[in-house]
């Protein structure tokens, strides 16, 4: 595939950088990345993928765009209230760079599906606003040894961790399992100062074009925390758990299952 | 004067920076090494940095002149 010449003027930023060149770019536009969820997370790292290149881009997320959405999920508009959120940032994201695929999926990402869909892609991003979502997707590529940024963001805080099956720890290594209902806090009961979705939602997406273009060092083993406040990041070593029920050698999880849902349940006029 | 074989040409002087740089380095990436490429460019802004940062990607300029309202600038591939 040789590049058109809207292409050269469009990538030619990447093109000159000598790390990435023409055969990078070419890496990018044959990439294909899965996006779980099309919210605070998903919104820039789509953004920014979509505007780099990458050829094929699925998002998937079974909400629609409420007003409340909108003080951090950068992809949807107030015209957009009401509407499929897969369906609004396939919209934008095309509108952006028609050299990307778009695929929406207009469900929610579960034991049933999930193997099926990540198995297509070449990098998974957590977008996803709840733990049983996020074990199912670290789960899930373990299982098909796909690749998986973690990102999370609450109140003034953020971390993002890079899962690549076979050489560092999964998610499940470090955080075991998913939180009682009722025991973590929901987005209906704690607040997130909007621009960190963006901090950490460019993280992941910088991570996965390291990792199309293979370049540099991942947040393999590194749990990486942001705290707005202090405006510190951190590195923390995380660890391989020898006995994780997932990624060790002998696993007892070897199969998807749909932990009982706690999502954000509080919307406008209900 | 030794004669130069000049293996293709690129006309740079109706893109502006950093298009002139990248359509030099694509074409550069098809040649063969030690293959020489004809580049005519703008003064200003091109002439001023393609040249160079050609250079620090481990090309070869053996040639640059001005030729008419513009510049003609030979570059031997690097490895």
């Amino acid at each position: 595939m040789s590049f058109t010449e809207e292409q050269i003027i469009r990538y030619s930023r990447h093109i000159i950088l000598r790390e990435v060149g023409s055969k990078g770019q070419k890496k990018l536009n044959e990439g294909k990345v899965l996006i779980v969820g099309a919210g605070g997370l998903g919104s820039p790292a789509a953004y920014y993928l979509a505007a780099a290149g990458v050829g094929t881009i699925c998002v998937i997320d079974d909400d629609v765009v409420d007003l409340s959405n909108l003080q951090r999920q950068i992809l949807h508009t107030t015209g957009d209230v009401g509407r499929a959120k897969a369906d609004s940032a396939k919209e934008k994201l095309t509108a952006l760079n028609p050299d990307c695929r778009v695929i929406s999926l207009h469900e929610r990402l579960s034991a049933g599906n999930a193997l099926e869909i990540i198995k297509e892609y070449d990098a998974v991003v957590d977008g996803t606003d709840n733990f049983p979502t996020r074990f199912l997707i670290n789960d899930a590529c373990i299982m098909v040894k796909k690749p998986f940024f973690h990102g999370g963001i609450l109140r003034f805080f953020g971390q993002a961790l890079t899962v690549i099956p076979g050489q560092g720890p999964c998610y499940r290594c470090i955080f075991g399992q998913p939180p009682p209902p009722g025991s973590a806090p929901t987005c209906a009961e704690a607040g997130v100062l909007g621009v960190l979705a963006g901090t950490i939602g460019v993280i992941q997406a910088t991570e996965v074009l390291k990792y199309l273009l293979g370049l540099g060092d991942l947040l393999v083993g590194r749990l990486l925390t942001y705290d707005a406040l202090s405006m510190q990041f951190r590195e923390i070593q995380v660890k391989k758990n020898p006995d994780c029920p997932v990624c060790s050698d002998n696993p007892t999880i070897t199969g998807l299952v749909d932990y009982e849902q706690q999502v954000c349940t509080l919307r406008e006029g209900e | 004067m030794e004669s130069i074989k000049i293996s293709d040409t690129l006309d740079i002087t109706d893109v502006v920076c950093p298009v002139t740089f990248a359509r030099t380095l694509l074409k550069l990436e098809d040649m063969q090494v030690g293959e020489v490429l004809e580049v005519f460019l703008n003064e200003g802004e091109p002439l001023h940095n393609v040249p160079k940062s050609i250079t620090n990607e481990g090309h070869k300029v053996i040639l640059l002149e001005k030729a008419g309202n513009r510049y003609r600038m030979l570059v031997e591939r690097g490895e």
